[in-house]
């Protein structure tokens, strides 16, 4: 079974930068870390202190206000250091990894013929219910819920992100398995996004696959919950990462959390422009070495929803992509007269760079501006797939109106889907934080 | 350009955080960023950002202006020389107009800007770039002779009461350059309508005949000018309102940039011919009325209506926000322009009002256009509610 989407408005970038496909095995990192504000609203509970030692697939610590929700150690050693930071909020549980890993047994176990409440159990005890999201508000799925549907999204639109197809080509079994253990999960459909062109992924089973097609943001997941079954008040959706899903996969086939990750690095400033293999949480350095700080950033994750990272920091635990791209902390004489510095891309016609939709731009992270009142109108719609009024539910949300945003949309909308918003804005509005804002008060608010 | 930029940071220095003249930040502030665009990076967000900016899409907006501006400058000079003597050279109309009309945009941006710098320090947010774009409009919409006091006291209302009260750029729910032409149109009634006002120091000249077309069909007298004299303007008038194909020249640098809806634009045309052509229609029961029976096209290029539907309908603080939206608004525009003429011989040109009503029914249009969202999704709802039982 299958579904074509087709995406008409958004915007494709093209940056410099892109890594080459080429899958190589990264150096082991000294020290692997888990980042709870990762994990939005959770608030940790660590089960194991400092100096302890630790296994891979060990739930290290669990939410305080849901036991059921438990994060799990990708490798084996000694925790070595809780980060706190303001408030002692845990930011950073760093472990010092063995030289091999040693897992946790949890038994092998065949999705398919075994219980559904069985399933569910092995997912979450062994903490990979953390890759389980859930849609709306964007959070660790609540395992006491029955979603709707679940989502999984093998095309990844962003600029320079990793491709998930070239990621799962030599993991398509664990992939299958995944789904059929995520099948078990909802009474509704498994939905499986592909590139409509060329993918290899259309011959998985227990799916509905989705032929998704258009510019950026067409591989997000929002755009292919609101072309099939649009979240209402009360909905839950859940949604996996691609590569996560081949994680949940080897927990049924070996009965180990094998928590590979496979990171792409790009970015003009990045060195090594290829595919890693590595494990979850690694530090950063260990994939692009030491970076100059104050002339590049490291990003983890895509250039339009990463966070920024310094030299030996950890990779975000749900992103496949590490960009390194040059500050932009220099000015530009006259920079605002129209059709100048047409060699910064442009959705707006005020400048020439839409004259070459195909080249390949230069890009740092100047905010080329500053930022303003909201005067301009119709940009935002220009790159809002979703039918909801973007610039409407951006002022329901500064002004905390929870009724008007629940009228206009905002169970359909996490921050991702408003990152072009945000890139294209012409009054440098923050559109992704404003989202997140409104999405905490109504998690305060609704729940 | 990198000794320019450290003697500017020298400049500013005094001005930084925590130093003597912190306050004032934003004054300075303005001055550099209208020279440079800074050096700042993004904190938050997204991590890479569109090259365009506000500052870029207002200064869009006034190249759009120029080509009406000058043929508004040498127009001026040019109504005023041809009613003395016979031949006029093109500098010298130039000239004379230019005396005229660059003092009145002098007055405009000192006023308004001071204002606007004033409000930035008190408020303590960066100076928004919109006044670029009213500052120029004000002049732009006034009779020639009108005085500088006149044209500041004017801006000066519009600023304070059209967009400071309201909280500043981008809350306004009238266009400011609008604004002033109406606070000046009811307070010096004498000084912006009538038949002596639209040529320089016509009342002073016997022999001049400076009415506008609008004021010689509401009167009922002859109009001696053809469809290609209104077209390009050589008809007297506001000062930059006249010339139909400068204003389309604009209209054609906003369409192409986007940063004028093509949308308001077509559909304010559309509204004025649609009304004109009606009352062309019914204007055979009614021979004497002379506007009623004056050609739907020829209704398209006089008067202020391409000045109004092109530069300030298109000011997308005060119009509707949706794109249906905009098509309604744009449309009743051109409508009620129309109408207003038609109807009511006290007010010659109708677009300024029209425009005015349609900013105040805005926000009314896009509720309703964004009601059918609303419904949609509650439909939605209800439908699943409806499969659960």
């Amino acid at each position: 079974m299958s579904k074509d989407i087709k995406v008409k408005k958004g915007l494709n970038l093209r940056f410099k930068g892109e890594a080459e496909q080429k899958l190589v095995e990264a150096p082991r990192s000294k020290t692997f870390a888990i980042k709870p504000p990762d994990f939005h609203a959770v608030v940790p509970k660590l089960v194991l202190k400092e100096g302890a030692k630790v296994q891979a697939g060990e739930v290290i610590f669990f939410s305080k206000y849901n036991e059921a929700v438990k994060f799990s150690s990708p490798v084996s050693g000694t925790i070595v250091e809780v980060v706190r930071g303001a408030k002692r909020r845990v930011l950073e549980i760093v472990i010092e990894a063995d030289a091999v890993n040693s897992y946790k047994e949890y038994g092998t176990m065949s999705a398919e013929s075994s219980d559904a409440e069985a399933v569910k159990t092995r997912i979450f005890e062994s903490g990979c219910g953390a890759f389980i999201k859930q849609r709306p508000y964007d959070i660790v799925a609540n395992p006491e819920d029955a979603p709707k549907a679940i989502y999984i999204s093998a095309y990844n639109t962003a600029p320079l992100a990793a491709d998930p197809e070239f990621i799962l080509q030599d993991q398509k079994a664990e992939f299958q398995e995944g789904i059929k253990a995520l099948k078990k999960l909802t009474a509704g459909k498994v939905y499986l996004a592909v590139n409509k062109k060329s993918s290899n992924l259309k011959d998985i089973q227990d799916v509905e696959i989705l032929n998704v097609s258009g510019p950026h943001p067409a591989g997000n997941v929002g755009v292919h919950v609101h072309e099939t079954e649009p979240i209402n008040g009360g909905d839950r959706v859940w949604t996996v990462g691609p590569e996560d899903v081949a994680i949940i996969g080897r927990l049924f086939l070996t009965g180990k959390f094998d928590a590979k990750r496979t990171i792409a690095v790009v970015g003009a400033d990045a060195k090594d422009k290829k595919y890693f293999r590595t494990l979850l949480g690694t530090n950063v350095s260990a994939l692009v070495g030491e970076v100059n700080e104050s002339a590049s950033r490291i990003i983890s994750g895509d250039m339009l929803t990463g966070l920024r990272l310094t030299n030996n920091q950890f990779v975000g635990f749900y992103d496949n992509t590490v960009t390194v791209i040059p500050e932009g902390n220099n000015y530009r004489m006259f920079g605002w007269l129209p059709f100048t510095y047409n060699n910064i891309h442009s959705m707006s016609k005020t400048s020439l760079s839409w004259m070459f939709p195909n080249k390949k731009y230069d890009v740092n992270t100047n905010l080329n501006g500053e930022e303003r009142a909201l005067v301009v109108t119709g940009e935002m719609e220009e790159v809002m797939p979703l039918d909801v009024y973007p610039m409407q539910l951006l002022k329901a949300c500064m002004t905390g109106d929870v009724e008007k945003m629940e009228n206009l949309g905002i169970y359909e909308v996490i921050p991702e889907d408003f990152a072009l918003v945000d890139y294209v804005n012409t009054s440098k509005i923050e559109a992704q934080e404003i989202i997140r804002l409104g999405l905490d008060l109504m998690i305060t608010e609704v729940g | 350009m990198k000794w320019i930029r450290q003697r500017l940071d020298k400049i500013k220095e005094p001005f930084s955080k925590g130093k003597k003249y912190e306050k004032f930040a934003p004054a300075i502030n303005a001055l550099d960023t209208f020279l440079f665009v800074p050096n700042h990076t993004t904190q938050k967000g997204a991590h890479v950002r569109d090259a365009v900016d506000l500052k870029r899409v207002m200064i869009t907006v006034v190249i759009a202006l120029i080509p009406a501006l000058i043929f508004g400058i040498w127009n001026a000079g040019y109504q005023y020389l041809s009613q003395i003597q016979e031949q006029v050279g093109f500098w010298e109309a130039m000239g004379e107009g230019a005396i005229k009309v660059l003092p009145m945009v002098a007055v405009s941006y000192a006023v308004g800007l001071g204002i606007e710098f004033a409000f930035a320090v008190f408020r303590g947010h960066e100076v928004n770039e919109g006044y670029l774009v009213t500052g120029l409009l004000i002049p732009m919409v006034m009779p020639v002779d009108i005085p500088l006091w006149m044209v500041a006291v004017s801006v000066v209302f519009a600023v304070l009461i059209g967009k400071e009260a309201f909280g500043g750029t981008g809350m306004n729910i009238l266009n400011p350059a609008l604004t002033a032409r109406a606070f000046a149109f009811f307070a010096y009634p004498t000084y912006m309508s009538g038949n002596g006002v639209w040529v320089s120091e016509a009342s002073e000249l016997d022999a001049v005949s400076g009415e506008t077309i609008l004021g010689k069909l509401a009167a009922g007298t002859d109009v001696p000018y053809n469809t290609m004299d209104m077209f390009s303007g050589l008809i007297p008038g506001s000062i930059a309102e006249t010339s139909t194909i400068c204003i389309l020249a604009g209209a054609l640098l906003l369409v192409l940039t986007k940063v004028g809806s093509w949308r308001i634009i077509v559909s304010g045309f559309l509204g004025a011919a649609c009304m004109a052509f009606i009352f062309n229609l019914l204007g055979g029961s009614y021979p004497n009325n002379d506007l009623m029976n004056f050609p739907w096209y020829n209704h398209l290029v006089i008067g202020g209506l391409a000045f109004g539907i092109v530069f300030m309908a298109t000011d997308p603080v005060s119009a509707a926000q949706t794109y249906k939206g905009k098509w309604i608004y744009g449309f009743l525009i051109g409508l009620f322009a129309v109408m207003i003429r038609i109807f009511n011989p006290a007010y010659p040109e109708g677009i300024m009002l029209a425009i005015l009503l349609m900013n105040v029914f805005a926000p009314t249009i896009d509720h309703y256009v964004i009601q059918g969202n609303i419904k949609k999704r509650k439909k939605r709802v209800k439908a699943q509610v409806k499969t659960a039982v």
